[in-house]
């Protein structure tokens, strides 16, 4: 029997109780309740290898190309990845602000407009409710973009905590952007840019790491966003539904880009040491205990005014039980999720929260949590993988290092 | 891709294993031999009261580019739709299970060293592992090829 128990996990969020999927329900025609993305037709024409990933219907590769050899082609050259699924939001108003640092830890008021930052929505244990990018378009407007697997919760709580700011008077509205509305394409890899800049009046040489802006793409009026979710250089580009096609098709042109699905995006990040929501994070976990104590603005430590901040200035200040940590296998089976990390005398000392084998280094890289004392890099474990123990360290991340477009 | 080939031409230069190689080759080949699946995209196909153990062509394509592969260790006792070995992909891990039970006679040395000769012939090259059957009688809970065409058909 093959049972698919590890691509459930990482690629049905929402069906994370589901242990097991066999191939039939993977590949089964009966996806009355997923929704289709406005690239569906690209994916189908370029023999995209469809399947349910958090109730979208999305490429996990493409006819032509193996994973290992789509993530490879992302590293080398560039990749465009369907990203439609996730949930963009605008907000608008003179109190977007002062709402939104009410839910982040992030120093909003303290970036430049037409720059982004990762973030995490918190909830009042300082648990992460979800993780996700925003963009401070001006003071009175901002672009989100969150995860899939977290688009109800999310909007629910966006939704509830604007409406009891707006009851004290505050001025603010929030506009969710449905997949009929609205599509999000990132283009991923070192020659992203020369892909791109050929059809764009943004100039691209001006546009770091973390910068957004609005411009033509392809002749659509897009928004780009310099980020992206594999440690390369790259953009994200928002793109009206109706228009997808056109503009990835107008990408698609250069030989140095190629269509890659979920199975590249996931080996990606995992190398890049970037957080999956569901594996690495959840609300059981803080961001000082999934090793995003970054993500804490300096500003808001002194204001402490974010949701958990007693508990979370007070883990900072006192440390925590546990971290999250890289684990890299040299050789033999690659750790997947729930795989208990033990020490060198065979006690339980933490646990995989998400594994893969490694294409661009060989081995096997992973993330997962570790006891405290133990999250130093080097530090030799062992997994357990399907009854064996194998011997695995802990390791710095990125596994890979960063590319990313910033000021030298 | 190009390593595989090596380590084949390699295996066929050495003189006492061509010999080994084309025994082998003609004892237990699958070519003509029925083989017989199970619901999960395991294969068996029978020679004398030895079993050779693979995956569909379809398992392999709906696991995507085997990278590593384990297998059942020779002597082991295994029991029908028992957990013996495992195969991953980049993407995903897929357990084994013995499609019949019988003790192990042989592993697929050459899969295990090159994964992805699992991909590229799932039938022939590619095997899993071979084992004595204790039951042969099991093979009747088994689809023929007729049977997994039509369950592929209608359950895919």
């Amino acid at each position: 029997m093959l049972s698919y128990r590890y691509i459930t996990r990482v690629f049905c969020i929402k069906q994370s109780n589901v242990k097991t999927l066999s191939i039939q329900r993977l590949y089964s025609d009966n996806v009355c309740k997923t929704q289709k993305t406005p690239l569906y037709d690209l994916h189908e024409k370029y023999g995209g290898k469809l399947v349910d990933f958090a109730g979208f219907l999305l490429p996990i590769q493409y006819a032509d190309m193996s994973v290992s050899s789509s993530h490879l082609f992302t590293r080398n050259s560039s990749s465009i990845f369907d990203v439609s699924h996730m949930l963009q939001t605008n907000v608008y108003g003179n109190d977007c602000i002062s709402w939104f640092e009410s839910i982040c830890p992030v120093d909003l008021k303290g970036m430049a407009d037409g720059t982004s930052s990762l973030t995490v929505f918190l909830n009042k244990n300082g648990g992460i409710i979800d993780d996700l990018i925003v963009t401070k378009v001006k003071d009175d407007q901002l672009y989100i973009v969150s995860n899939a697997g977290r688009i109800d919760v999310d909007k629910q709580h966006m939704q509830e905590t604007s409406e009891a700011f707006k009851k004290n008077g505050k001025d603010l509205s929030i506009e969710f952007l449905s997949i009929t509305q609205r599509a999000l394409i990132a283009v991923q890899g070192p020659k992203a840019a020369s892909v791109l800049q050929p059809l764009t009046n943004i100039a691209l040489k001006d546009l770091m790491f973390m910068s957004s802006t609005v411009g033509q793409v392809a002749g659509v009026n897009c928004r780009v966003t310099r980020c992206g979710y594999t440690g390369e250089d790259g953009v994200e580009i928002s793109i009206p539904a109706d228009k997808a096609n056109t503009v990835t098709e107008a990408l698609l042109q250069s030989s140095d880009v190629k269509l890659a699905g979920l199975g590249a995006r996931d080996s990606l990040r995992l190398e890049a040491g970037l957080c999956l929501y569901g594996n690495d994070i959840d609300e059981s976990v803080t961001p000082v205990e999934a090793n995003l104590t970054w993500l804490i603005a300096k500003r808001r430590r002194e204001e402490a005014n974010f949701p958990g901040a007693d508990i979370i200035m007070r883990q900072i200040k006192e440390g925590v039980s546990k971290r999250r940590i890289g684990i890299r296998i040299e050789k033999g089976a690659p750790a997947r999720k729930d795989a208990v990390l033990k020490d060198k005398e065979g006690r339980d000392v933490g646990k995989i929260t998400s594994g893969c084998p490694s294409p661009s280094l060989g081995g096997n890289v992973a993330m997962g949590y570790v006891v405290e004392q133990l999250k130093k890099p080097g530090t030799e474990l062992l997994v357990n993988i399907r009854g064996k123990d194998v011997p695995c360290n802990v390791s710095k991340m990125p596994f890979i290092p960063s590319r990313y477009y910033v000021k030298k | 891709m190009v390593m595989s080939s090596i380590i084949r031409v390699v295996t066929r230069v050495s003189s006492s294993r061509v010999v080994t190689t084309c025994c082998r080759r003609a004892l237990y080949s699958t070519e003509n031999k029925a083989r017989y699946y199970t619901k999960k995209h395991e294969w068996v196909a029978v020679n004398g009261d030895i079993g050779t153990v693979g995956i569909s062509s379809y398992a392999q394509d709906a696991l995507g580019e085997v990278v590593f592969v384990q297998l059942p260790d020779v002597g082991r006792e295994l029991t029908t739709g028992e957990e013996c070995g495992a195969l991953e992909s980049v993407k995903a891990a897929s357990e084994v299970y013995t499609p019949v039970s019988g003790t192990v006679t042989e592993k697929n040395d050459t899969a295990e060293s090159t994964p992805s000769l699992i991909n590229k012939s799932c039938y022939e090259d590619g095997w899993l592992f071979r084992l004595k059957l204790s039951s042969p009688e099991e093979l009747k809970q088994l689809m023929d090829q007729t049977a997994y065409d039509k369950y592929l058909e209608e359950s895919h």
